[in-house]
C-alpha cells in the first residue's frame, strides 16, 4: 500500500470517514429496542477459531458489553468499528482474558478457542495470552533492546532450546514484521530509540515470536502517520495468511482495506457482522448505515 | 517608629502600589478601548508596581538592620573617654553590654562611672535618630522605585514578562541560600578539620586502628597517650549499616512489590500508612526498643546456643535500624514501581508473562534508578543514625567483623567527643570535625557511584 493510496482512499470519502460536522440530533437519538437482540448479518460461521456465546461485560455496576454472540473464522481477518466507548476494546481485551487485569471486571456468557472454553480452570491464563497475542493501541515496546524486545515472549515459554534459535526466531519474527532490514544492524539498541511505526512493528514482531494462533490488534495504527500505517497494515495482509488477526479500528477505509468481515458494535450491542464489502455497500441496519455514511462517530 | 510597624506600613504600601499600578493600567487601557489592548493583565502591572515598592523598601531594611549594631557600636565607642578606649577588647565587649542595660533599663546606681551613663543616653539617641532614618530612608527608596515602576506603566510595557523575571530572581535566591549553606557547613568542616590534621598525621587518623581520644593533661596521667585511628570507627559503621540494609533492603523492596503490583486498593489504602509511620517513630524510642527488648533476646539466644554475646551488639543496632528504614526503601520503592505505565505491564501479560515475571523482568527494571535512589537514601540515614547506636551497640571502638561484639560508629564518637566541658582547640574536639569530613566524602562518594550505576543499566521508559 502506497502513500497514494492512502490519500486516494481519505480523498475519494468513498465511505466518508470523517463525519460532518453538524451533528444530526435525530440520528444520535436511538433507544437501545432499536437494536436487534442478535447482531444481524452473519456473526456465526462454521468452524470458528473463536466462538462467543452471550459474552456480558461488567465494570463494577456498569454494563459495558451486552449479549454478544460472534465467531472468528480460522485465519480471517475481522474489523469491529463502532463509535467511541462502545465497547470494542473490552470486548477485544475478552478473547485474551486480559480484563482480568482490571479491578473488578466481570466477564460473563462463553467464550472458546478450538472448542475448548477459556475460562475452564484447566485451562492457564498464561498460555491462552501465549496462545491469543495482543497489539495495543500505543507502541508499548519494553525498555530493553531490541532483540531482547522480540525475545522476551520465547525466554518466557521456553521456546528456544539455545542461542542459536532464539537468533533465528528473533530474525524471522522481525523478518516477518517486515523490521528485519531496518534494525539487523542495530538489535542491542533499546526499542524505545524506535520510529512509533517501527516500535509497532516491533510489537507485532513480539508478538508472533511466541507463534499466537489468533492476534489481537487495538487500534494498532493510531499513533502512526499515513506511511506507517501503509506498512502494517501490508504486514496485516501478508500475516493473515497463517494467523486470524481481529483488529479494532477507527478507520473505516482502514477496515475496508485490510478485513474479510466487519462487526459494527453500538452502546455495547453487537449491531451488524456481514463480509467487509456487504457492511460497508449495503448494510443492513439503519445504525450501521448512519455510522458508516458519517452521521455520528 | 519601631521595626515592626514600618514592616506593616511597607505592606500596607504594597496593597496601595498594587491598586494603584492595576488603575493605572486601567486608565491607560479606557482610551484604546479596553483593557485588551494592554500588553499584561492590569494584576501584572499592579504585580510590578507593588514588587518595585517593597523589594527596595525590604531590602534597605534587612541591610539596615544587619549593619545597625556594628556601626552604633563604633560609634559609641568613639565617642568614649580615654580611660576606657584603652581597654582590651574582651574588657571592651563587657562595658560595652552594660552600656546596653543602662540604655534600656535606666541606672539607679550611683556607683557607675558617668562615662558609661553618657554613653547610654547618646548610644539611646543613636538608636532613635537610626530608626527614624531607616523608616525615611525605606520608604523613600520604596516610593522611587514604585514611582518608576508606575510611570513605566503604558500599553506596550511588557509588565507580565517583568514580573515573571522578578519572580525568577527570587526562585534562584532560594536554591542559592540551600547551595551556600552547604558550601559553608562543609569548608567551615574542612578548616577544623585542618587544624585537627596540624596535631595528628592523617595517615594515623585515617589508617590506624587504635581510638582512644584522650589528651593528658598531665604527663604522668593514666592514659596519657591518645589515639586517633578511626578504622574502628568506619569499620563500626559500617558493619552497622550493612546489618541494618540487610535488614531493610529486602524487606522494604519486597513490601513494595506486593503493594503496589498484588494489594489491592483497599489494602494498599490502609498497609501504605501504617508502614509510613514506622517512618515516623523517633529515633530514641527505636534506641530503647534495641537497647531493652532486642539486646537482652539476641544475648539470650545466643547464650542459649553457646555463644557469647555482648549485652550490647552491633546486631541488635542494626537490626532495629533496619526496621526504621524499612519505609524509607518501601514507600519510595513503592511510588517509583507504581510510576511504571500500564503499558508496559499489559505488554508483557499480553505476551503470557506471569504477574511475578512481568513485574521480575519488566517493571523492577524500569524503576531501578527510583528504587536505587531510594536505598541510597535508606543508606545515607543508617550512616548518620545515631541514637540507635548509642543506646544498644555501645561506645568501645572495637576493630570487629563480628556482630556479636560492641562496637561504636562514627556517629556516635562525634556526639562523645562534643558533649561535656572541652576545650574546643583541642585535638579531641577537633577530631569530631575530621570524622565529619570523612563521612561526609563516603556518603558523596556512594551517592556518586550510585549515579553511575544506575545511568549506565538503567532501562528508560517514555
Ligand atoms: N477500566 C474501566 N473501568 C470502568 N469502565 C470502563 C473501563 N474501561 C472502559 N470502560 C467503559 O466501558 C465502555 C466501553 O469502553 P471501551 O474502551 O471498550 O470502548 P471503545 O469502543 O474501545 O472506545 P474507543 O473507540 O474510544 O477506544 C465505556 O463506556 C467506558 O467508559
Ligand atoms: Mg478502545
Amino acid at each position: 500500500m502506497s502513500l497514494t493510496d492512502t490519500a486516494d482512499a481519505s480523498t475519494g470519502l468513498a465511505f466518508g470517514d470523517e463525519p460532518s460536522t453538524v451533528q444530526e440530533n435525530s440520528s444520535m437519538d436511538v433507544s437501545t429496542s432499536d437494536i436487534p437482540e442478535t447482531a444481524v448479518g452473519q456473526p456465526l460461521v462454521s468452524d470458528p477459531k473463536m466462538t462467543m456465546r452471550n459474552v456480558d461485560v461488567f465494570y463494577g455496576e456498569k454494563q459495558a458489553i451486552f449479549k454478544v454472540n460472534l465467531d472468528i473464522a480460522r485465519n480471517e481477518v475481522i474489523a469491529m468499528i463502532g463509535p467511541s466507548g462502545c465497547g470494542k476494546s473490552t470486548f477485544l481485551r475478552c478473547l485474551n482474558r486480559m480484563n482480568d487485569t482490571i479491578v473488578d471486571c466481570r466477564v460473563g456468557g462463553q467464550i472458546e478457542l478450538d472448542e475448548n472454553s477459556i475460562f475452564d480452570a484447566k485451562l492457564d491464563v498464561v498460555s491462552l495470552r501465549a496462545r491469543v497475542g495482543m497489539v495495543f493501541q500505543k507502541p508499548n515496546p519494553f525498555p530493553k533492546s531490541i532483540y531482547e524486545n522480540v525475545a522476551y515472549g520465547p525466554k518466557i515459554h521456553g521456546l528456544a532450546s539455545g542461542r542459536t534459535e532464539l537468533d533465528e526466531i528473533v530474525e524471522t519474527s522481525l523478518q516477518k514484521a517486515g523490521l528485519w532490514d531496518e534494525v539487523k544492524d542495530r538489535l542491542q539498541e533499546p526499542g524505545t530509540g524506535l520510529s512509533g511505526g517501527q516500535q509497532q512493528r516491533l510489537c507485532i514482531a513480539r508478538a508472533i515470536a511466541v507463534s499466537p494462533e489468533v492476534i489481537l490488534m487495538d487500534e494498532p495504527c493510531s499513533a502512526l502517520d499515513p506511511i506507517a500505517t501503509a506498512k502494517i497494515e501490508e504486514l496485516i495482509a501478508e500475516l493473515s495468511e497463517n494467523f486470524t488477526i481481529a483488529i479494532v479500528t477507527h478507520s473505516m477505509q482502514q477496515a475496508a482495506r485490510v478485513s474479510d468481515r466487519t462487526a459494527y458494535f453500538h452502546l455495547g450491542y453487537l449491531v451488524e457482522v456481514n463480509d467487509t464489502e456487504t457492511v460497508f455497500t449495503n448494510p443492513s441496519h439503519r445504525l450501521t448505515e448512519a455510522y458508516i455514511t458519517g452521521r455520528f462517530g | 517608629m519601631s521595626t515592626s510597624s514600618l514592616i506593616v506600613i511597607i505592606l500596607i504600601g504594597a496593597f496601595a502600589t498594587f491598586m494603584l499600578g492595576r488603575q493605572r493600567s486601567l486608565s491607560v487601557a479606557a482610551p484604546l478601548g479596553g483593557k485588551r489592548h494592554l500588553h499584561s493583565l492590569p494584576n501584572y502591572y499592579g504585580s510590578f508596581s507593588s514588587l518595585l515598592w517593597a523589594i527596595p523598601a525590604l531590602g534597605i531594611l534587612a541591610l539596615w538592620l544587619i549593619f545597625d549594631d556594628s556601626v552604633i557600636y563604633n560609634l559609641v565607642w568613639a565617642s568614649m573617654p580615654e580611660h576606657l578606649q584603652a581597654l582590651s577588647d574582651q574588657e571592651r565587649s563587657l562595658i560595652y553590654n552594660q552600656i546596653q542595660g543602662i540604655a534600656m533599663n535606666g541606672s539607679a546606681d550611683p556607683s557607675v562611672d558617668p562615662a558609661m551613663i553618657k554613653a547610654a543616653e547618646h548610644m539611646n539617641s543613636l538608636l532613635d535618630s537610626s530608626k527614624t532614618a531607616l523608616a525615611i530612608v525605606s520608604i523613600l527608596a520604596g516610593i522611587i522605585g514604585s514611582a518608576i515602576a508606575l510611570s513605566l506603566v503604558k500599553e506596550t510595557f511588557q509588565a507580565r514578562n517583568k514580573v515573571e523575571s522578578i519572580i525568577k530572581v527570587f526562585l534562584i535566591l532560594s536554591s542559592c541560600i540551600a547551595i551556600l549553606t552547604t558550601i559553608g557547613i562543609v569548608l567551615s568542616v574542612l578548616f577544623e578539620s585542618l587544624r585537627f590534621f596540624q596535631s595528628v598525621s592523617p595517615i594515623e587518623f585515617l589508617f590506624g586502628t587504635h581510638w582512644s581520644p584522650q589528651i593528658a593533661i598531665r604527663a604522668d596521667q593514666v592514659g596519657s597517650s591518645g589515639g586517633f585511628g578511626a578504622i574502628p570507627l568506619f569499620t563500626g559503621t559500617l558493619l552497622i549499616s550493612a546489618i541494618a540494609m540487610f535488614v531493610a533492603v529486602p524487606v522494604g523492596l519486597m513490601s513494595a512489590i506486593y503493594l503496589s503490583e498484588y494489594a489491592s486498593h483497599k489494602v494498599r489504602d490502609m498497609v501504605k500508612p501504617v508502614l509510613e509511620v514506622l517512618a515516623g517513630v523517633p529515633t530514641v524510642v527505636y534506641g530503647f526498643f534495641a537497647a531493652l527488648t532486642v539486646a537482652p533476646s539476641i544475648r539470650n539466644m545466643g547464650e542459649s546456643i553457646g555463644l557469647s554475646v555482648s549485652s550490647e551488639s552491633a546486631l541488635a543496632a542494626g537490626l532495629v535500624m533496619g526496621v526504621m528504614i524499612i519505609p524509607f526503601v518501601s514507600s519510595l520503592s513503592d511510588d517509583v514501581i507504581h510510576a511504571v505505565p500500564q503499558a508496559m505491564r499489559d505488554g508483557s501479560y499480553g505476551l503470557g508473562a506471569t504477574r511475578s515475571e512481568t513485574i521480575r523482568k519488566v517493571v523492577f527494571p524500569a524503576a531501578l534508578p527510583g528504587i536505587v535512589g531510594g536505598v541510597m537514601l535508606a543508606i545515607s540515614r543508617a550512616i548518620g543514625e545515631t541514637m540507635i547506636v548509642v543506646m544498644a551497640a555501645g561506645l568501645a571502638a572495637n576493630l570487629t567483623a563480628n556482630p556479636l561484639d560492641a562496637v561504636t560508629t562514627v556517629t556516635v564518637q562525634i556526639v562523645t567527643l562534643l558533649t561535656g566541658d572541652q576545650e574546643f582547640d583541642s585535638p579531641k574536639t577537633l577530631a569530631a570535625f575530621a570524622l565529619g569530613l570523612v563521612l561526609f566524602a563516603i556518603t558523596l562518594t556512594l551517592n556518586v557511584i550510585a549515579l553511575h550505576i544506575v545511568n549506565k543499566y538503567r532501562e528508560q521508559y517514555e
